[in-house]
């Protein structure tokens, strides 16, 4: 069983939710990011995923975009996020990480290598934001061969056929986009929320965590509970843009808001 | 080549190129779109509306002019220009917005969005949004905002809005990622225009297929003038679509051979250009696989060219299919290069070409002495270079 899978299995024994941090790889500077996966792990963290910096993340809201280009500038790169992966690997067993990025960094390196590298890295998933199923039949073979879950998005506009399509696709969870815009905007809608995913329930099993535009505690405990987790993003990276210059600053208001979250959820 | 050339395969793939690399929730618009165009590319109706807005508000055809004051000078080929620049607008552009536009009020979509280098595309867009009465937004890196002021000054007039992108680069690559940003928070309502054959599948086949009026045109027009076909086709390629449109009709004609010409900005050897084809390797940007500037992460690099509308780290994929099958050559040519083309066409035929185009035209000028009199070489003049007077101006350190 991969890790994602057991995490989810015993997070649904418990009747617990996942909490799941996104970080940018290398923001605002390389020798950040692996003291910072530890502390969110000690905060409450479940999973964590790994922003692979990218010079077009077309995907991404303002937050996040520049989180990236704070990374390029000290020339984090996909191969600079799997050695720290590997790192955090060494003294964590337990905690899966997500490698997610946009697929021209991995076509770079080649398909076959970089599975090999995230095999290596004992990476546990790979979400590719520009990498659809109908795009990603090597991809997906390479990794599922590996034992690493393939995880994809759901959209509030997908059709039944669509998630039926990721259901057999991914496996790890399914990660549902909780509206239409970029990462970190400000009109999610929790009731929308709700509906979609009773559509979504009705056609997989695998657990989907939540994502976009959730900001608070209350938030994430509500997306929370709609799915099996929640997924934390742009909210964590803001506290690394607003302290660049004091990085143990914003780790500790890092895990103070998650430690929040993780209360709210579990209460 | 014995069988009838026929790409895109049904997924939109050009052999390895192409394709539909885009976030979930802008697979149902795309499917939506693509849906739209097979109905419409075939509805008699909507041709017919099509082909009256290119006849009476367009202006076509453009006429293929034989510069002959200029092919003396060059003392070979015979060189016929295809005068896009006389379309309304002044450039190619046009013909495409018009053929996206119609087919966004078939699909009942209220707002255009449309991103644009040289502001070429984003003044097309804003014109045929005007006409339709449709909401318009155009993005438009800074640095281009800065550049190319004039056009950007057109599109307000026409009622657009035009937003300055400050991200990356604050050129053409970064505006498409703003457009593709906006386009999936108003997935709803908004149609997105792109203005060249990139993107996701169907952008690259639908652009060439509104572009390919060029191509067929000429085609007819050479055979009336001259009884027979070209030997050459040169275009510029930024994207590539004015190069898509005209060498379309020819791709089953293997006696002419046809040639992209890419901006090598301060030369391929300084890094400083925007050849992807000629220097660059595959990889997925915007939606298709198709050569990138890039480096060896996978980060895309900055491009340089003199000529906004070429500057741009990818190319159609439709072009990088052509390119791995050798049915059509890439070639590069300097910013100093293009201005001597520049020069050349406005002071040998009286036309003032746009940068982009003057790189079709400093080609033509290496081309055309290696062949024949009785050679013919059409050479794509893509747009005017009215736009491009700031530009110039700046360049020669002449105060307007």
């Amino acid at each position: 069983m991969s890790r994602l899978a057991a995490t989810f299995e015993e997070l649904s024994k418990t009747g617990r939710k996942a909490l799941i941090p996104f970080v940018t790889a290398g923001d605002p500077r390389p020798d950040f990011t692996l003291p910072l996966m530890h502390a969110m792990v000690e905060a409450g963290a479940d999973v964590i995923e790994l922003g692979v910096p990218f010079s077009d993340p077309m995907a991404d809201g303002p937050v996040i975009q520049r989180a990236s280009e704070r990374a390029l500038d000290h020339k984090m790169s996909l191969r600079r996020t799997l050695a720290i992966a590997a790192e955090f690997r060494k003294t964590n067993q337990q905690t899966p990480v997500v490698l997610m990025g946009y697929v021209n960094p991995i076509e770079a390196m080649g398909y076959e290598d970089f599975a090999n590298a995230a095999q290596r890295a004992e990476i546990d998933g790979v979400l590719t934001v520009d990498l659809p199923p109908e795009e990603a039949d090597e991809c997906v073979a390479l990794l599922k061969a590996r034992g690493i879950d393939p995880i994809f998005l759901l959209a509030p506009n997908s059709t039944d056929e669509r998630i039926k399509k990721m259901d057999a696709a991914g496996s790890g969870y399914l990660y549902y986009v909780s509206l239409k815009g970029v990462t970190g905007a400000g009109h999610l809608n929790t009731a929308d929320v709700e509906t979609k995913l009773n559509q979504i329930r009705a056609s997989t099993h695998l657990p989907v965590a939540i994502g976009f535009g959730v900001k608070d505690a209350q938030t994430a405990k509500t997306v929370a509970n709609l799915g099996d987790g929640v997924v934390i993003g742009s909210a964590l990276i803001s506290k690394i843009e607003a302290n660049q210059d004091d990085p143990e600053r914003a780790k500790r208001e890092i895990v103070e808001l998650l430690g929040a979250m993780r209360q709210a959820i579990d209460s | 080549m014995t069988e009838k050339y026929n790409m895109p395969d049904e997924r939109g793939h050009f052999g390895p190129y192409g394709g539909m690399f885009v976030a979930e929730t802008l697979i149902p618009p795309i499917q939506e779109l693509n849906a739209a165009y097979q109905q419409y590319l075939n509805d008699p109706e909507f041709i017919a509306e099509l082909d009256a807005d290119l006849k009476y508000y367009v202006g076509r055809p453009s006429p293929l002019y034989h510069a002959e004051r200029w092919s003396r000078e060059l003392g070979g080929a015979q060189i016929y220009l295809k005068r896009e620049d006389l379309n309304h607008t002044g450039a190619h552009k046009i013909n495409n917005t018009i053929g996206q536009a119609l087919l966004a009020k078939r699909m009942g979509k209220t707002r255009i969005i449309a991103e644009t280098g040289a502001g070429q595309h984003g003044v097309a867009t804003a014109t045929v949004a005007a006409r339709l009465g449709l909401e318009c937004v155009v993005y438009m890196g800074a640095v281009d905002v800065a550049r190319q002021s004039l056009n950007v000054y057109r599109m307000k007039l026409l009622g657009a809005k035009v937003v300055a992108v400050e991200s990356g680069s604050k050129t053409l690559k970064d505006a498409l990622n703003e457009a593709l940003r906006d386009w999936v928070t108003n997935v709803d309502n908004t149609f997105y225009i792109i203005g060249t054959v990139a993107g996701p599948h169907p952008y690259p086949a639908m652009v060439r297929d509104f572009q390919a009026i060029i191509g067929r045109e000429a085609k007819q027009q050479c055979q009336d003038q001259t009884g027979r076909l070209p030997d050459a086709l040169v275009a510029c390629v930024g994207g590539g679509s004015n190069a898509i449109g005209l060498f379309y009709p020819f791709i089953d004609d293997s006696s002419v051979k046809m040639i992209g010409v890419e901006a090598a900005g301060d030369g391929i050897e300084t890094g400083r250009h925007s050849a992807p084809l000629c220097a660059g390797r595959p990889g997925v940007l915007h939606g298709n696989r198709t050569y990138l500037m890039e480096d060896d992460d996978g980060e895309i690099v900055e491009t340089h060219s003199i000529s906004a509308g070429l500057d741009y780290p990818g190319v159609g994929p439709e072009h990088a299919w052509l390119k791995d099958t050798g049915r059509a050559e890439y070639v590069n040519i300097t910013d100093t290069e293009a201005l001597e083309g520049f020069h050349a066409l406005t002071r040998m035929e009286g036309i003032i070409p746009a940068l982009e185009s003057s790189h079709a035209m400093a080609y033509t000028m290496k081309l055309a002495p290696t062949m024949k009199k009785d050679e013919i070489i059409i050479v794509c003049l893509s747009g005017r270079g009215d736009k491009d007077m700031q530009t110039m101006a700046q360049r020669e350190g002449i105060e307007l």
